[in-house]
Parts: structure tokens; C-alpha cells; sequence
């Protein structure tokens, strides 16, 4: 009952907030702190430590954001919800950027009112399983009971997937994370399955992480990224750019320890991304720093990743496609000009 | 003092009657316009916004799984038919669960005022436990600390390889009815009907002559023996589906997933200790004169719990007995807290996200709670006249 009245809350400001026409911007800047929509726990991503701080990379999104428009990385509250919760979250007004690892997709785009931003993790469904079934490929699950988190685009691409290959499967539905985990562990199922980068996530959070294995096929394109209002246009300008300018730092060659240096650099590129020369902050209505703050505070994109998912945390994932698209990946920004 | 005898005529809004039936006029457009504002505006604004609206999604595929459909339900149904599984799940659910608890609350309930200690002691135990713990807890209790102890499916525990029992829940054969098992259905539908001449005849006779017919036992002769002979008869038209060992899972036979049975007891004997409770108020309620001068007509103890305790107990029972169903019914949208997919976890929970339709997804839900408690209530409340004092 507390989803419930949760949504029905949700509902309610849906229809008392138009009222209030203020953009998402000014209100942000006269509340001093952002809005964050998170989930409620997904190591890498959005996870908080012992201490109650939220690390990952879609925290760090968040981070980014605040430091370009409150020049201070850690003015944000973040709010964890579960996939069912979030887009209701972000309509009603209750979050300013539902940052939660959510698939990009025409359904969503198009018909929630949502904008989706700019795809900051490129991922794909995967399949883990318990090392003693000694299943090797996704192809012999027939007949299998499976372990998915409820409202995500996974539990259709399953669904498709199976029916492809002519499968049947038990389909066992969860409503966070940690309850799909604690279902897999205690046996209820014999696959887990959810994005892969949220697997190998999920995988440490195992009493055993040795006894299960990831299966190495991936079944859907899931590009994740951070989701604003619909009818902002300059919010959505600003969340975009945020990340773009992160991924062009780290295209650049500056990071969070040497953009001090760099400012004293004669490069043009650099000079206009660090608000030197150019239109700088005017188009967004920021200040002529705010990518700068965003470097400083945050770092660029290949620090973040590799902080929060790649070498320099347990989850160890390789770039892969989120390299930059001149080092064989895809992530590619538009020039800062 | 002179009174008026004759008062003189009065302007028709000085009129109390009037008067009232206007403002009552007035209230209620009032309140229309205000939900016609509140419709208009949220239709406008979501609109604005970009979101779908309208129930056209209920006709899309759906395109994800259900564990449990009690009918014909695939990925290629719609959205439309999410809403009848998940409803007839919750249904199911709170259905056996307002059974369970009934029956178990009213042993318990007695057991509370037993003259035996031992038993009045655990009953009490029973219900200061269960009516005092979070029944979410309960629930989680039964689910992940229960349950999930049981065995995996290669090592089922098992009663003659044909009903079996492990994590994924409990297997039984399923019946396969074949031609000619209608007469055995007739028979006993007839047998029922014959009971039911039976009772009537018996209690015309005993009011008459005073004499006693051992109506029980002839039932159940009736009902057990009528459908063996037609079974027989017809040459035993019914076989046994039986749970099979494929690959990861038990296939064939009926199913009882892990969820059902979780939510299940956990609701059972959460209400049933409520319900407990309330069996023994109602009881308490009965002067103890009742039972001296029953005793002293010369009835049995079991006698006179049933045909003079009980009936005047129901009086104060049953309406708090509707409120407990009525709990019962809306508790069991938790099952979304373990999986079950009941009516919120289906349809307020996968088919909302998919769609994103919350207000028309949200308000068909309410639609459906408020109608089953509507209906309990009005059954509750019927079967609450019928029984009470009817005074002569």
C-alpha cells in the first residue's frame, strides 16, 4: 500500500504542479540543491557506502550537474526509487533528473512526457547463473525459472528472447534489486537476468560471488542515460551538455587534477570548454565556468567510469563500447564551439 | 400569550424544506464542477506534457510474463488481460486467505477459553505473537526465512514420486477428466441436493414429533457414496497428470508457487490471531446464565457451543469479522513486496511502468478494491441482518 499512496501523491502534483510554471533551472538555483532520482541500490551505478554517501556513475551524473549550475558537486539529494517508482517520480515533479540506469526507448521517449538526454553507459541484457547448473549459453535456459526486476525493459526483451528460440521460462518478478538477488541466492531461480553491467554489480553483492557466472550472451541494446521533464527545453540543454562536456574533457585530455594547468593552455578547444572564449555559459543562462566546475569537482567521463566501474573499482568492466569513439568505442560528444 | 394560529403565508425560500433541498442543489453542483475542474485540468496538463492518455494501452501487448495466471495468459495478450490475471490472482489470494484465517481464528479463538490451561496457554501465546508483529515482516518471515530453506528441484522432498515439494514450490498431479465424468459431477450435485431435502424433512420432523434424525452422517453417506458408485459405473473416467522432473523445473501438474503459499499463511495467521480475538469477545459476550441453563436442559458441552454459545455470539462477531475481511483483501497487495503477482504487482507495477499510464492504471486499481470491499461489506452486512436478535 505504500507504492499506492506513493503514486497516488505523485498523481496528485502531477495535476497541481502545472500550475507553477517556473523552469526546472530557477527552481533548482532558488532551492539550492538537486534533485536526483536514483536507484535504491546498484553497486557502480548508484549505491550508498557504509558512511551514506551515494557513489557511481549515475550519482556522479548528478554531481556533474550540480556542480555546473550550484558550482558545489555535492549539493544533491538523491532519492532511490525502484523502477516501477521512477518515471512517475520525474512527471510528478518530485525529482529534477531521474538518473537510474533506464533504457532509452521510443515507448518511453515519446509517450511519458520524458526527454531522454544523452546516453551515458551503453549496456546490454545479459544472463547470470549458478556455476553448478554448468549451463554455458543462454540457448539451453529452456524451462528455466528466472529472476528479473519488475517495470524494466528487461522483462519484455525477455520475454521476446525466449519466445525467439522457442523457449519457455518462469518468469519471477521482483520489486528492487536486492529482493532479485536474495531470489536467485536463496534458489528461487535459476538465472538472474537484468542489464550486464548491473550483473557483474550484483554478482559482489553474492555471499558467494564465485558461484555464479555471467552467461556471455547479450540479448538487447540497452543505452542508460539521464532522463529530464519533457517541455524544458533549457533544462534538457543543460543535463545534455553536462555530459557532453564531460566526454569532451576526457577526449581533451583534461582531468579533475590538471584542469587548473590547463586553463593556462593556448589550445582553443580546451580554452572554450573551460569558459576561456566562446559563448561560454550564456546559452544555458550558467555561469562562464560551469564546465570547469564540472571537471574540477567531478572529473571527465573516462576518470568517472573507471572510478565508479571500470579498473578503479571492484566491478572492474572493461570500456568496451563506452570507450571514446576515437579509441573504438561509440561515445562521441558534439564540439564545444 | 396569543398563538398563531393561522401563520401566514411564507415566501418559498423561508421554506425549511425548501430551503435544504436548495442548498443540497447547490452542494452537489458545487462539487461536480470542482471534479469537472480537477478532470479537465489534469486531461489539459497531460496533454501539455506529452503523456498518453485514454484506455487505448488496455488493447496493446502486453509482452512480458506472469508466473501465475489462473487463465490462459501468454506474452502476446494485452495489457487489458494483465489486469484480469493480476485481479483474479488477488482475488484468489484473499479469497482462501478470509477462509484459512476463519477457520483457524475460530479454533483458536475457542481454544483461548478452553478450561484446559496448556491450550488457553498457547492460544494466548498464538495471539500476542502473530497480532503484534508488522505483517510485512510476517510475510518476508515466511517467504525468505521459510521457504526458502526448502530443498532445490533435483532434491524435492516427495511422497511416492507423485507430489513433490521444494523452493519453486509445491507440485501436485493435476486431474484429467475424461468422457463420462459428468455423471460422477451430477452425482454429486444431486447428493448435495439431497442433503438439503434431507435437512429440511429432518427439522420439520424433529419440530413435530420431537424425534432426531442423524442428518450428519446420512450426508455425508449421500455425498461420498453417490459420486464412487457413478464413478465406478462409468468405468473410472478420471486420470492423474503427474509432476515430471524436465530439465530445471518440475513440469505437468498443478503448481502452488513459493509466493502464493507465503503471502498465503502469512495472511492467514496474521488475521486469524485478530479474528481469535474477536471469537472470543463475541463469546464472552454471551451471560454465562446461557450456558448454566443450557447445561441444565441437559446438552452436551459441544451442544451447547453450537446451538445456543455461537448463535448468539454471531451477533457481536460478524461485523467486526467484516473488517478483518476487508483488511485481509487490501493487505494482500504486499504480495508485490515478494512477487506474487497480484493485481498491484501486475498491473499497478509492470503494466504502470510499461505504459506509463499511471492515473487511468491507478484508478482502474482502486476501482477494483473498492468494489471487492463494497461487495464484502454489502455480503457481510446482509448476512449480519439475517442473524440477528429477531425479536417477537
Amino acid at each position: 500500500m505504500k507504492k499506492l499512496s506513493f503514486i497516488m501523491v505523485a498523481v496528485f502534483f502531477m495535476i497541481s504542479a502545472s500550475l507553477a510554471s517556473a523552469s526546472t533551472l530557477e527552481e533548482v538555483q532558488k532551492r539550492d540543491v538537486l534533485q536526483c532520482g536514483v536507484s535504491t541500490g546498484l553497486p557502480g551505478f548508484s549505491n550508498p557506502d557504509e558512511k551514506g554517501n551515494w557513489t557511481g556513475l549515475d550519482v556522479d551524473a548528478c554531481r556533474a550537474v550540480a556542480a555546473a549550475v550550484l558550482h558545489d558537486a555535492n549539493k544533491v539529494k538523491f532519492v532511490p526509487l525502484t523502477a516501477k517508482e521512477r518515471f512517475t517520480a520525474l512527471q510528478s515533479g518530485e525529482i529534477d533528473i531521474l538518473s537510474r540506469n533506464t533504457t532509452w526507448t521510443l515507448t518511453r521517449d515519446t509517450s511519458l512526457g520524458l526527454n531522454f538526454t544523452h546516453t551515458d553507459y551503453y549496456d546490454g541484457q545479459g544472463f547470470m547463473v549458478s556455476k553448478k547448473l554448468g549451463v554455458k549459453s543462454a540457448k539451453e535456459l529452456d524451462g528455466a525459472a528466472i529472476c528479473i526486476q519488475a517495470g524494466t525493459t528487461t522483462e519484455l526483451n525477455l520475454a521476446d528472447y525466449f519466445k525467439q528460440n522457442k523457449m519457455k521460462y518462469q518468469a519471477v518478478v521482483f520489486d528492487t534489486s536486492d529482493q532479485t538477488v536474495k531470489g536467485f541466492e536463496a534458489g528461487r531461480c535459476d538465472v538472474l537476468t537484468s542489464d550486464q553491467s548491473q550483473l557483474y554489480g550484483l554478482r559482489i553483492k553474492l555471499a558467494k560471488p564465485e558461484d555464479a557466472v555471467v552467461l556471455p550472451e547479450i540479448i538487447s541494446k540497452e543505452p542508460l542515460g539521464p532522463v529530464v521533464r519533457q517541455g524544458d527545453d533549457g533544462w534538457f540543454n543543460i543535463v545534455k551538455w553536462t555530459i557532453f562536456a564531460m566526454i569532451d574533457a576526457e577526449e581533451m585530455g583534461v582531468t579533475s587534477k590538471n584542469v587548473d594547468e590547463m586553463k593556462k593552455s593556448t589550445d582553443p578547444n580546451i580554452r572554450r570548454l573551460l569558459g576561456l572564449e566562446g559563448i561560454k555559459g550564456k546559452g544555458m543562462n550558467l555561469s562562464d565556468d560551469w564546465a570547469y566546475q564540472i571537471i574540477k569537482q567531478v572529473g571527465n567521463y573516462g576518470e568517472v567510469f573507471e572510478r565508479n566501474v571500470g579498473q578503479g573499482s571492484p566491478l572492474k568492466i572493461k570500456r568496451g563500447l563506452n570507450a571514446l569513439w576515437n579509441k573504438g568505442g561509440i561515445q562521441y560528444a558534439p564540439p564545444i564551439r | 400569550m396569543a398563538s398563531v394560529e393561522h401563520p401566514q403565508k411564507t415566501a418559498w425560500w423561508n421554506n425549511a424544506h425548501n430551503r435544504a433541498l436548495l442548498f443540497q442543489i447547490l452542494l452537489a453542483l458545487g462539487v461536480s464542477v470542482f471534479f469537472a475542474f480537477i478532470a479537465n485540468n489534469t486531461i489539459h496538463n497531460l496533454e501539455q506534457r506529452g503523456i498518453s492518455t485514454g484506455f487505448a494501452f488496455l488493447k496493446q501487448k502486453a509482452g512480458f510474463g506472469i508466473i501465475q495466471h489462473l487463465i490462459p495468459y501468454t506474452e502476446n495478450d494485452t495489457y487489458g488481460r494483465t489486469f484480469i490475471v493480476g485481479l483474479l490472482n488477488t482475488i484468489l489470494v484473499s479469497a482462501l486467505g478470509i477462509i484459512c484465517a476463519t477457520i483457524l481464528g475460530f479454533i483458536i479463538g475457542v481454544a483461548r477459553l478452553s478450561s484446559n490451561w496448556l491450550v488457553s496457554k498457547l492460544a494466548g501465546i498464538y495471539i500476542e505473537t502473530f497480532r503484534n508483529l508488522p505483517l510485512l515482516l510476517q510475510i518476508f518471515f515466511w517467504y525468505f526465512a521459510v521457504l526458502q530453506a526448502l530443498p532445490s528441484p533435483r532434491n524435492s522432498l516427495h511422497i511416492g514420486k507423485k507430489f513433490f515439494l521444494n523452493i519453486r514450490g509445491v507440485y501436485l498431479p493435476s486431474p484429467i477428466f475424461q468422457q463420462g465424468f459428468g455423471w460422477v459431477a451430477g452425482a454429486f450435485i444431486l447428493a448435495i441436493l439431497a442433503t438439503i431435502i434431507l435437512k429440511r424433512w429432518a427439522g420439520k420432523r424433529q419440530e413435530e414429533t420431537g424425534e432426531q434424525f442423524p442428518v450428519f452422517w446420512t450426508a455425508t453417506g449421500l455425498i461420498l457414496l453417490l459420486p464412487m458408485v457413478a464413478y465406478f459405473a462409468t468405468g473410472r473416467p478420471l486420470s492423474w497428470e503427474y509432476p515430471v522432473l524436465k530439465g530445471f523445473n518440475f513440469q505437468g501438474g498443478i503448481t502452488i508457487i513459493p509466493e502464493l503459499a507465503a503471502l498465503l499463511i502469512a495472511l492467514s495467521v496474521y488475521t486469524a490471531s485478530l479474528i481469535a480475538e474477536i471469537v472470543r469477545s463475541g463469546i464472552l459476550s454471551v451471560s454465562h446464565g446461557q450456558t448454566e441453563a443450557a447445561a441444565a436442559l441437559g446438552l452436551r458441552p459441544g451442544k451447547v457451543l453450537r446451538l445456543v454459545i455461537i448463535p448468539q455470539a454471531m451477533r457481536v462477531i460478524i461485523p467486526q469479522m467484516t473488517s478483518q475481511y476487508l483488511n485481509l483483501v487490501k493487505n494482500s497487495s504486499l504480495a508485490t513486496a515478494i512477487g506474487y503477482p497480484d493485481l498491484v504487482a501486475v498491473f499497478a507495477g509492470t503494466t504502470l511502468n510499461q505504459t506509463g499510464q499511471a492515473i487511468e492504471v491507478i484508478a482502474m486499481t482502486m476501482a477494483v478494491y473498492l468494489t471487492i470491499s463494497l461487495t464484502i461489506s454489502f455480503f457481510m452486512n446482509w448476512y449480519n441482518a439475517r442473524s440477528q436478535l429477531r425479536e417477537r
